[in-house]
């Protein structure tokens, strides 16, 4: 069965896009979408097993993938309560995505191709979180590094979608180098690259020192470290964030399943699989914590001002990553988790509101030409409010118990810097709320803005955009409370067992009730605010944009990030390029290399043209003399 | 009167060979003079072959003169027919239009 849920979205990947053509759309769409139905399907069934019948982790092989002397390495399927929950969120968000997409692509003319990346996709996050050892995790990496490259860029003949497709892809690979080190590190120290060999010899090695660069530190510190760049540059943290809101030029149905719900938490899987290194250093830990922490406030801040409407979800999932990496860099694994697992709902129904919002708006993304939409398109409009109260902690919906849990965790946590995660996850989920009420009411509330569209003829979407809204809906609402005891409650460890390693038991204690009602106080009296501020009085905001001019123009810059990095890395690189490509290759390479050699032979060869006159006696004049000198030689 | 011995035969042959190969090379006319130049030196080549067979008292040389007579007579039938078509095609038998192996 497990080998079904593996191959169904590859085989769907295959025939559409070697087929797709004389399948025509429809019958592509059907056929993907039946067979990530069957993989979501059989992956509830392993959740429900692992949830309720206590099923033991288990691992089928599919085959030798590299032999060579002591390093044996099997591509299969090794499936754990960890990974059961992983797919169980990707091929269920996939699957709605893939109906979604039906609708949502229809005014396309390459929808197989379309349906088939998907597939890919579903297919490569498959391979990565049901790897048994380290170099099937990279390529399941880099195989939905290539399906977000291929996605981003396919509507391919925009050129904005061709560089942030660029982009995305080579600030990946920065990620991907730290990662690939991080490997090798693994692999020439613990001489396998199996979980279970690694993890089972950490002992051994937890005070073992090596030198890196002239920088003496602890082995497993430096190998938490790679793993960590990794896991930044997939999972869009501060400093290797920047791909991430430009990957917004892809499809909407991609940014959610793609850019919000599975592959960018990638990253948070890396760190949760390999607990048991990451256990074994604190300071890595410490300097997760203070990443996750400066992406949540950072991502927030810039969202504040963003006024495209998929880039504030896309800072917004940018921010809730940033949790996420608290939650982990305090060593409380099954919250980072089950606040994965949560913004995977909210999220991709954020994200699908707002592809419903611009499907509506024939392809309009800009916030500034919305408003007043809610008459119109009331039921996205209903989905988008419940997607907001999730991710802003509304008591009782499912971001409330997963923000909160980590919130709680900040507050007890033995980590140096926890006071510094306190204060800045508190603060966050006030500007979380901010920036997602601002998003709502400048969409829906208020006058139309766009002149450009007849008001009167504006739609909401049809079946196949309602129903995984609807779904995605129901999971906002509730998979917070049904989950929370299982995966955060008293007994948590009860599901997750061993696929998680806890150096000490982590505490359940819970923070004074103050403390508890705190953010989501908070959070719920910024509706108001924000409603007054954006909708009531806007003088304010104005006045504040006008008298903090420079404070609003570095937050609309987005911290002058990709300035900096132009100025301090693309252009020198491009100059060098530059440079390399006149002088190097053309002149040097070409020049003296091929070029040179074809000149020399056309310069031959256009003298010995010459010699054929074409006229009969210089033909017979040459064979005389040359059979004379012949003559001469042999007989002298 | 002198003996006509066989550095007279071979003379005369060299001679004439050389009349045929200077032909060859200095006719700037026609195609017809070229073949009456080949003929020429399979002439001079028939009297070498002839004249050693006497002073060799081997009949070989003159069977295999009447060979080449063979051949020759041979050969200049195709070569004139070939040279028909030739003027056929270009309307001329002149040297110096055919040029068309020039590269």
């Amino acid at each position: 069965m497990s080998y079904i849920l593996v191959f169904a979205p590859l085989f769907g990947f295959l025939t559409t896009i070697f087929f797709g053509k004389l399948l025509g759309d429809r019958l592509s769409q059907i056929l993907t979408s039946s067979l990530v139905l069957i993989s979501s399907l059989i992956s509830f069934y392993y959740f429900y097993g692992f949830v309720f019948n206590n099923y033991q982790p288990f691992k089928h092989l599919i085959f030798n993938w590299v032999t060579s002397e002591e390093l044996v390495l099997n591509w299969s399927i090794y499936i754990d309560q960890l990974t059961s929950i992983m797919l169980v969120i990707i091929n269920f968000i996939s699957l709605l995505v893939h109906i979604y997409s039906i609708e949502y692509m229809n005014h396309d003319n390459s929808k197989p191709r379309f349906m088939s990346y998907l597939s890919l996709f579903t297919f490569a996050m498959i391979m990565l979180v049901s790897a048994d050892n380290f170099l099937q995790l990279f390529f399941g990496w880099e195989g939905v590094g290539l399906a977000s490259y291929l996605l981003i860029g396919f509507w391919y003949n925009k050129d904005s979608a061709n560089k942030a497709a660029i982009k995305a892809f080579i600030v990946n690979r920065v990620g991907d180098f730290g990662l690939a080190i991080g490997i090798f590190l693994i692999y020439k120290y613990f001489g396998s690259l199996n979980y279970s060999d690694v993890f089972e010899n950490i002992n051994s090695l937890s005070s073992y020192k090596i030198n890196i660069l002239n920088i003496n530190g602890n082995l497993l510190s430096f190998i938490t470290f790679f793993l960590f760049i990794g896991a930044m540059g997939k999972s869009a943290q501060i400093f290797l964030h920047t791909w991430l809101p430009d990957a917004m030029e892809g499809p909407t149905p991609v940014s959610a399943l793609i850019h919000a719900a599975t592959m960018v938490t990638a990253g948070i899987f890396l760190v949760v699989r390999c607990s048991p290194l990451f256990e074994n250093s604190v300071i890595i830990l410490n300097f997760i914590t203070i990443i996750g922490a400066s992406t949540a406030l950072y991502a927030a801040t810039v969202a504040l001002v963003q006024n495209d409407i998929k880039r504030v979800i896309a800072y917004s999932t940018c921010s809730q990553l940033g949790y996420m990496f608290v939650a982990t860099g305090l060593g409380a694994y099954h919250i980072a988790i089950f606040h994965l697992f949560t913004h995977a709902f909210f999220k991709a129904l954020l994200f699908l509101g707002a592809g419903s919002v611009i499907h509506s708006l024939s392809d309009e993304q800009d916030m500034r030409k919305m408003g007043g939409l809610w008459k119109k398109i009331p039921f996205t409009y209903v989905f988008m409010i419940i997607g907001t109260l999730a991710i802003t902690g509304f008591p009782f919906l499912s971001g409330y118990y997963s923000k909160d849990a980590i919130i709680e965790a900040t507050y007890y946590s033995q980590n140096k810097y926890a006071g510094y995660a306190v204060f800045t996850c508190v603060f966050t989920a006030i500007l979380t709320s901010i920036y997602s009420w601002r998003l709502i009411i400048k969409t829906f509330h208020g006058n139309f803005q766009n002149s450009n569209l007849n008001f009167d003829n504006i739609k909401d979407s049809g079946l196949c955009i309602f129903i995984p809204l609807f779904v995605l809906a129901i999971g906002a609402l509730f998979c917070g409370m049904v989950f929370r005891d299982v995966l955060v409650g008293d007994n948590y460890i009860n599901y997750w067992k061993n696929s998680i390693f806890y150096s000490e038991i982590y505490s359940l204690k819970h923070p004074p009730i103050w403390f508890i009602v705190l953010t989501p106080l908070l959070s719920t009296l910024a509706i108001p605010l924000s409603i007054y501020l954006f909708l009531k009085n806007k003088k304010i905001i104005n006045d504040l944009k006008t008298r903090h001019e420079p404070l609003y123009k570095f937050l609309l810059n987005k911290w002058y990030f990709d300035e900096f990095y132009s100025f301090l890395l693309v252009n020198p690189i491009k100059k060098i390029g530059n440079y390399l490509w006149q002088i190097g290759d053309v002149f040097i390479i070409d020049g003296f290399g091929p070029n040179g050699f074809a000149k020399i032979t056309r310069f031959f060869s256009n003298q010995a043209v010459k010699f054929q006159s074409g006229y009969l006696y210089h033909y017979a004049f040459v064979m005389l003399i040359f059979l004379s000198i012949f003559l001469t030689i042999v007989l002298i | 009167m002198i003996d006509i011995g066989l550095g007279h035969y071979l003379g005369l042959s060299s001679v004439i060979f050389t009349i045929g190969v200077v032909g060859i090379f200095l006719n700037r006319k026609n195609v017809i003079v070229l073949l009456m130049s080949i003929e020429l030196i399979l002439i001079a080549v028939n009297i070498n072959l002839v004249s050693f067979s006497v002073y060799l008292q081997d009949i070989a040389g003159q069977v295999f003169t009447m060979f080449v007579l063979t051949v020759a007579a041979a050969e200049a039938a195709i070569g004139l027919a070939i040279l028909v078509v030739f003027f056929r095609n270009k309307g001329s038998i002149h040297v110096d239009d055919i040029n068309s192996l020039k590269g």
